[in-house]
């Protein structure tokens, strides 16, 4: 059977059960992939041994009729996620050489569903980054082109490797992990699906922190079913995590019937942002379209505090980094700088620290470190908290008038050329998760669902935004949108 | 508020991270960027709203307060740049 590495999650399990395929094919067919992918940066830590065996352990479940629909699907995780005895790194230098004895409880999940690890993805830095250009691997590149320009692009952030391995088929699907954005953009950026579950669907054990508040992981997949598949997989309670919640674990792709009849969708005013490219506005007006030909009712809303909702973020997230990440001291795991006759401790902590996290890691750390600091507590942190507590109820009022999912652009662009924001001052990077940020500050669950591409052939995103714990509601909406989109473009292979 | 280089400093000292002199100024820069774009908080009526401390109102989950886990040292030393005779190493602390 030719190209099974193009396989979906659906496609490969029906016929793994069918015996039409095996998963050590499967994986073999991944791996080759990754081999010749090495222009797309994507795996940075490869695992061939360790898929192998799980592939043959999966295959073992599949005959003795004891297979889960994740079993034998070979995945990329991100290398945000500790996993055992493999290196996990955040793609920080100060984290080398770091093998975790212990494995994250979502990549667990995962494991015990049969799933197969192919290696680590690379991302920015701590996942700080929208372009995944901080990275201390290097950039992971975008397998999509301008054209027959071929110029590299950014495959987004912070899930870039992710995005860039699941558009070209390196693997079936990726995990990722959003703080303002980092699944959903990188997911528009590269024409696949990625879904932010509701804060504390997904344990947040064992995945490196980088604002706890915000963090989530989800699924980076080929399709929405997909995307249902392995978030049901991903998801559980965890006494480990205080803030993972005890509901049961829906069948969220039973969820997916793509009727939305009588729908309410949202379209809030204030994400049509001045200066947003026409084409933007054309396929939020085109997905508008969509549903509403699908039976879905669409009402215009107001969400008033959406404009504060990046800058509350740039408070709210440095503030729990640099927290989070004074962890990294060279004491207990990682990198430590070479230190110089009379070095003390102190020294010790400035210098690794120094040496180990990259620009804009350090850029964090320290505004995070300054918006806590004596005298500015107030004027910063709180009033950012407060801000944030507005934002979430204009979702709340919007929900409470009846609207079941919220309908937005993913990106204010399409994918950009690496380096192209070298110049630009951090805030304009900022910018790129205008649209995503809003969710995660109010813990609510987002889907970016490729619906068109712009003029230069590049894919472009769309965004449902749904009720706090109804992903299967907000899947099926999300399926419709991707029944009447029709995506199907695919990067044409230059790697 | 404009950060200066004092200041910037001070910041870098309480991040413990070390900052060369000459790339002080640069860092004041991007601090007063950032911050200008923070300003903006400074538009919302904020009166009356609590501030959000918890992104789902729940109340955390207890267990019972015994013993669940120890006895690894090996592992958790694994990682340590430099572990000796059981224990992390570091530069002497106390004189």
């Amino acid at each position: 059977m030719a190209d099974l590495n193009k396989f979906t999650i659906a496609e490969a399990r029906d016929a793994l059960r069918k015996g039409d395929v095996t998963a050590v094919e499967l994986t073999e067919a991944c791996l080759s992939q990754i081999e010749g992918a090495g222009a797309l940066n994507a795996f940075v830590h490869h695992t061939p041994d360790l898929a192998r065996d799980q592939a043959r352990a999966a295959d073992t479940r599949i005959k003795a009729g004891d297979a889960p629909a994740m079993c034998g699907i070979p995945l990329g995780i991100k290398d945000l996620f500790c996993t055992k005895g493999v290196p996990s790194q955040a793609a920080s230098r100060i984290l080398e050489g770091f093998k975790p004895e212990y494995e994250s409880t979502v990549t667990q999940n995962l494991f015990e569903a049969g799933a197969v690890m192919l290696g680590k993805l690379n991302m920015d830095e701590f996942a700080m980054g929208s372009s995944n250009e901080t990275s201390a691997y290097g950039n992971a590149v975008n397998p999509w082109r301008r054209g027959n320009d071929d110029t590299a692009l950014t495959p987004g952030g912070s899930s870039g490797g992710s995005a860039s391995a699941v558009a070209a088929d390196l693997c079936l699907a990726a995990t990722g992990t959003d703080t303002g954005g980092s699944i959903r953009q990188p997911a528009a950026f590269t024409g696949i699906t990625g879904i932010k579950p509701t804060y504390g669907r997904c344990s947040r054990w064992g995945v490196v922190a980088f604002a706890s508040s915000l963090d989530q992981a989800g699924p980076m997949t080929k399709s929405v079913r997909d995307a249902a598949i392995m978030l049901s997989a991903m998801c559980s309670h965890d006494p480990k995590d205080s803030t993972s919640v005890d509901f049961p674990v829906p069948d969220f792709e039973a969820a997916l019937t793509g009727d939305i009849k009588g729908k309410v969708i949202g379209i809030p005013k204030e994400y049509r942002m001045e200066g947003m490219p026409a084409e933007i506005e054309q396929l939020w007006a085109d997905g508008t379209a969509m549903l509403k030909d699908a039976g879905a009712d669409i009402r215009d809303i107001s969400l008033p505090h959406t404009k504060y909702a990046l800058p509350a973020y740039y408070v709210i997230a440095p503030a729990e980094a640099s927290s989070n990440l004074a962890r990294y001291d060279g004491v207990r795991y990682g990198h430590r700088a070479r230190l110089a006759q009379g070095d003390g401790i102190t020294e010790m902590y400035e210098k690794t620290r120094a040496e180990g996290f990259g620009h804009e890691v350090q850029r964090r750390v320290m505004v995070g470190t300054y918006v806590l600091s004596a005298g500015f507590y107030d004027a910063y942190y709180n009033r950012a908290r407060k801000v944030r507590a507005l934002i979430k109820r204009d979702f709340e009022q919007a929900f409470e008038a009846g609207v079941d999912a919220i309908l937005t652009p993913a990106t204010p662009s399409a994918a950009f050329g690496l380096g192209e924001m070298k110049d630009a001052d951090p805030v304009q990077m900022y910018l790129n998760d205008v649209f995503t940020v809003t969710v995660n500050l109010a813990g609510l669950p987002g889907i970016s669902v490729p619906a068109g591409v712009d003029k230069q052939g590049l894919p472009l995103g769309l965004q449902l935004i749904g009720r706090p714990w109804e992903e299967g509601d907000l899947l099926n909406t999300a399926y419709a949108l991707e029944e009447a989109a029709g995506f199907v473009a695919k990067p044409g292979k230059w790697w | 508020m404009s950060i200066d280089r004092e200041t910037a400093a001070k910041v870098a000292k309480l991040a413990r991270i070390r900052v060369p002199e000459d790339a002080l100024p640069a860092l004041a820069e991007e601090f007063n960027t950032i911050l200008g774009f923070i300003e903006q908080l400074n538009e919302v009526d904020v009166e009356g709203i609590e501030p959000m401390t918890s992104v789902t109102p729940m109340r955390l989950k207890r267990r019972e307060d015994v013993v669940t886990d120890g006895n690894q040292q090996a592992k958790v030393l694994a990682n340590a740049p430099d572990a000796r005779e059981g224990f992390f190493a570091v530069p002497k602390v106390v004189e």
